[in-house]
């Protein structure tokens, strides 16, 4: 199959390209930009007139829900849901059940993925057995398999000796451990932000230094064992800063904020409404407003989606019995256009947060468009205005603070390896 | 067809006195509905000298139109500052109509204790009766289709108006 | 995300649920004591029912259990002439598998006119006024730290009667804030009546943070914070929180923070006291002052009944 897209603004973080350009497709791979080769006949003409190419979406957490949670999302819908948000690289969180410790595991969800062709799925593996926090997996084994990094989810892990040995022997063998800074004795029973809202509206709270203290444990862990981190949905304006600390002062560091956090606060968390139930929780304005000029200023590499497709029993609960998370993957590419447009920063670097900045993290080669590399992209109207309706998201979870709201920017066709996974109607 | 003017309301308590006048006795208890039927009360107690004090009644909690129309913004205490069981009493109200209001008044009484005797006395009644309900004491009957209320200046001076209602 | 009408109110603007203090305004809340105050005159007379809901049908719907506040709002509900039907939801079928809202859904579908609400969850009554068909009432009776409004109203109502005037009063809450649905109505109960000086009183690990952010002065030495105040209003210890990380016993909440007639003699000479029931006397309240002159605490328990009646009688008509 040859492609050849036509009169789009072609945008490549990667290069910092920002400019009018054609690209030509041929066997799965990019063969050129702008001009077409000598003897290029496309099979397929894109007219992407008005529209922006660029490299397609990594998203580093989205949550598949499979094994175990089918009842929540399947590998199927959420698939269909990446693509149709324009994602064709993504990591998913060993958080399944049973959580992805095994290597059978692991195989099997890379074989699913796999035949249903579309975006690329890189697992993160159990950093323990069954996110207990008392055993170190067989990280090699896990890699072998597929992992491209080890993590905990959002499972407490609350023996600093077992963190210590873990970063020592993922250090040893160079595997990426992914951590989400959250203190489990600090966070204990809390469903919000300590602040403001929680003290109106009665419910029990995080502080921050719940991330800040496990923030400061990794780091000098990272620093003591040399160890590969990413740091995952740092949600404090402190926490933010901690991590531009060490990125000064040298340490390999690199670390993602999940998009509701770079839009929302604890302010809308309104009257208990349980879909801005959040993990982290949402914190301050002030917070936010430190994100996001975090992720300006390049401290935050990623931003993700944090997908949590979760059903509606488990979300219409009170609000401290609700599951936590929002389902996003669909959201990613209109979310992060409206924080690069009120932040007004140009396209090609905003766009960096969700393409060329997590593929650096992931240590794989998507996230740019050049000759010779897989042709994933993203073409998408970025003046077409929709309105977020669940019942019209591909993704099971219609589970969206965002529910109702008016957003820019949508996407036309995802392409993964050169085959059209979306296309919008 | 055109209305005739409204009775002066001061001439019908001076009528209305008089036709009470004889028909109580020193411990008849009057009570009076808010809130115009309490003006009244007040006026009848001084000039007929009785020794128990009025009462008043607000019917808002036994009206039959609480599902249309809900509470009422503002519902005056009922205040009756002497027993019921067993006394002579007389519903005092502005104007009769439905009869309605002295349903509801006194289904409420009887909550109070059982009187040996309930009259009634209205300064108007208007007609349009939907109970089978009549009053003893009358200033005067209007035409009906007139919809009127009692009013007070700040002399205490009552007078009658046409209403809206 | 962005709601911004107040899911209490009718398109009116009057009041369809009473779900907290919070953002109502002053006029409904004297509308709700003012008339309370002709259902105090009902209550002392020989026949305490007035036909007013006649055939309405009220559920108690108690998912965490209080013989105490279901039996008020069950007075309440019967002076009115409703029919009152009490269901306590064992928390343990509640695990089983049924959702509060399936429970809702279940009884709404009997018929049902009104909810009265308790659960352990803060926000529970939102969740489930916010399900229910428009011609349904939901009263929260207590929902976690949350709030308990009626309980906030008796307490107003209380304070009006015995002090007249909000607009001149020095009011200190005294205990354990942080986990206070009561205190939580009662502040916002106070500052929106215009009670211009609000005193919260305990020490930091029963404080939430930024409590003075809902216009409460903070105090942690109740010989400071009792001085020159008009009300006193304590609240009530649990029991889980007298032993452990809150507090290490209730011998030593009570020599700071109990409520003692040497305490209260730094209050105003008639400063009156309250508690929202039950009280653990030698915790938070001496026996000599829970009984003594200044103490309301019995005529609370009278005006509940009564800001109930006015709250199920003003939600049905709206």
């Amino acid at each position: 199959m040859k492609i050849h897209i036509k009169n789009g603004r072609l945008i490549d973080p990667a290069t910092g390209t920002d400019a009018k350009r054609d690209v030509y497709i041929a066997a799965g791979k990019i063969v050129a930009l702008g001009n077409a080769p000598s003897g290029f006949t496309a099979n397929r003409t894109i007219d992407a007139s008005g529209l922006i190419v660029c490299p397609g979406l990594v998203d580093l957490a989205v949550r598949l829900r499979e094994p175990g949670f089918e009842y929540m999302a399947t590998l199927e819908s959420e698939m269909q849901a990446a693509a149709a948000g324009g994602v064709t690289s993504l990591a998913c969180p060993p958080d399944t059940d049973p959580p992805l410790d095994e290597p059978g595991l692991v195989e099997m969800l890379k074989f699913r993925a796999r035949n249903l062709n579309q975006a690329h799925v890189y697992p993160v593996g159990a950093l323990t057995v069954g996110l207990k926090g008392t055993h170190l997996t067989e990280m090699a084994e896990l890699t072998d398999a597929g992992c491209v990094a080890f993590s905990h989810a959002d499972a407490p892990l609350t023996d600093t000796q077992l963190l210590l040995r873990a970063m020592q022997y993922a250090a040893t063998f160079d595997f990426a451990v992914w951590l989400r800074p959250q203190d489990a004795g600090l966070a204990r029973g809390g469903v919000a932000h300590d602040g403001q809202v929680a003290t109106r509206l009665g419910l029990a709270a995080i502080p921050v230094c719940a991330e800040t203290i496990a923030l400061s444990t990794i780091l000098l862990l990272a620093r003591e064992t040399g160890a590969r981190i990413h740091l995952c949905r740092v949600s404090s304006a402190e926490g933010v800063d901690m991590v531009r600390q060490a990125k000064a002062r040298g340490l390999k560091v690199s670390c993602d904020v999940a998009i509701h956090h770079a839009h929302l606060s604890e302010m809308d968390i309104g009257y208990f409404d349980p879909n801005c139930n959040l993990t982290p929780p949402l914190r301050s304005q002030r917070d936010r407003d430190a994100l996001r000029a975090a992720l300006g200023d390049g401290t935050v590499d990623a931003l993700c989606s944090d997908h949590t497709p979760v059903d509606e029993d488990a979300k219409q609960l009170p609000f401290g019995e609700a599951e936590t998370g929002a389902t996003g993957v669909e959201l990613l590419l209109p979310l992060t256009l409206k924080w690069i447009e009120e932040a007004k920063l140009p396209l090609a670097q905003g766009l960096a947060r969700i393409t060329s900045g997590p593929a650096r993290v992931l240590g794989v080669s998507a996230g740019r468009l050049q000759p010779g590399v897989g042709a994933d992209l993203c073409i998408f109207d970025p003046a077409r205005y929709w309105k977020v309706e669940p019942a019209a998201l591909k993704s099971q979870g219609k589970n969206t603070p965002f529910t109702g709201v008016e957003i820019k920017g949508k996407v036309s066709y995802t392409l993964v390896d050169g085959q059209i996974v979306y296309e919008s109607a | 067809m055109t209305a005739r003017p409204l009775p002066d309301a001061e001439q019908l308590v001076a009528a209305l006195i008089e036709k009470m006048r004889g028909n109580v006795a020193p411990d008849t208890g009057l009570i009076g509905i808010v809130t115009g039927g309490a003006w009244l009360a007040e006026r009848l107690h001084t000039a007929l000298k009785l020794d128990v004090p009025f009462g008043t009644l607000d019917v808002s909690f036994y009206r039959d139109d609480f599902q249309h129309k809900g509470l009422k913004r503002k519902v005056a205490p009922s205040d009756i500052p002497f027993e019921v069981e067993g006394r002579d009493l007389i519903l005092v109200d502005d104007v009769l109509y439905t009869g309605r209001t002295i349903r509801a008044a006194m289904n409420e009484l009887f909550d109070y204790g059982r009187p040996s005797r309930i009259r009634l006395a209205s300064l108007v009644d208007r007609g349009g009766r939907e109970l089978p309900i009549a009053a003893q004491f009358v200033g005067a009957t209007i035409e009906a289709g007139q919809s009127v209320e009692l009013k007070r200046d700040a002399q205490g001076r009552l007078s009658l108006a046409l209403s809206t209602d | 995300m962005f709601l911004t009408s107040n899911p209490q109110l009718n398109k009116n603007g009057e009041l369809h649920h009473l779900l907290s203090i919070e953002g109502l305004p002053g006029e409904i809340l004297r509308q709700i004591l003012d008339t309370a105050e002709s259902f105090v005159g009902v209550t002392r007379r020989e026949v305490k029912k007035v036909p007013l809901l006649r055939g309405k049908a009220i559920f108690n719907l108690f998912f965490e259990p209080s013989t105490r506040t279901r039996t008020t709002f069950e007075i309440a509900a019967k002076r009115l002439s409703a029919d009152v039907i009490n269901l306590a939801i064992n928390v343990s079928s509640q695990s089983k598998g049924e959702s509060v809202l399936d429970t809702v859904a279940n009884l709404a579908a009997m018929q049902a006119d009104m909810f009265i609400v308790r659960h352990s969850q803060s926000g529970a009554p939102h969740l489930i006024a916010r399900h229910v068909s428009e011609d349904i009432h939901v009263v929260n009776a207590g929902d976690g730290r949350h709030a308990h409004p009626t309980q906030g109203l008796l307490d107003m109502f209380t304070i009006r009667h015995y002090k007249q005037d909000f607009r001149q009063l020095k009011v200190a809450i005294v205990g354990d804030i942080l986990h206070s649905r009561v205190a939580r109505s009662q502040i916002h109960a106070l500052t929106t009546l215009g009670v211009p000086e609000v005193r919260v009183i305990g020490p930091k690990t029963l404080l939430p943070t930024n409590v003075d952010n809902m216009g409460v002065h903070v105090y942690h030495d109740m010989a400071k914070g009792l001085k020159d105040v008009d009300v006193v209003m304590m609240l009530r210890l649990q029991n889980e929180r007298m032993h452990g990380s809150f507090l290490p016993s209730p011998q030593e909440f009570f020599k700071f923070y109990g409520l003692t007639a040497e305490k209260l003699a730094l209050a105003k000479p008639d400063a009156i006291v309250l508690h929202p029931g039950p009280m653990n006397r030698g915790v938070e309240i001496d026996s000599t002052v829970a009984d003594g002159s200044q103490s309301v605490i019995l005529p609370q328990v009278t005006f509940g009944i009564a800001i109930r009646m006015a709250v199920m009688s003003i939600l049905a008509g709206n």
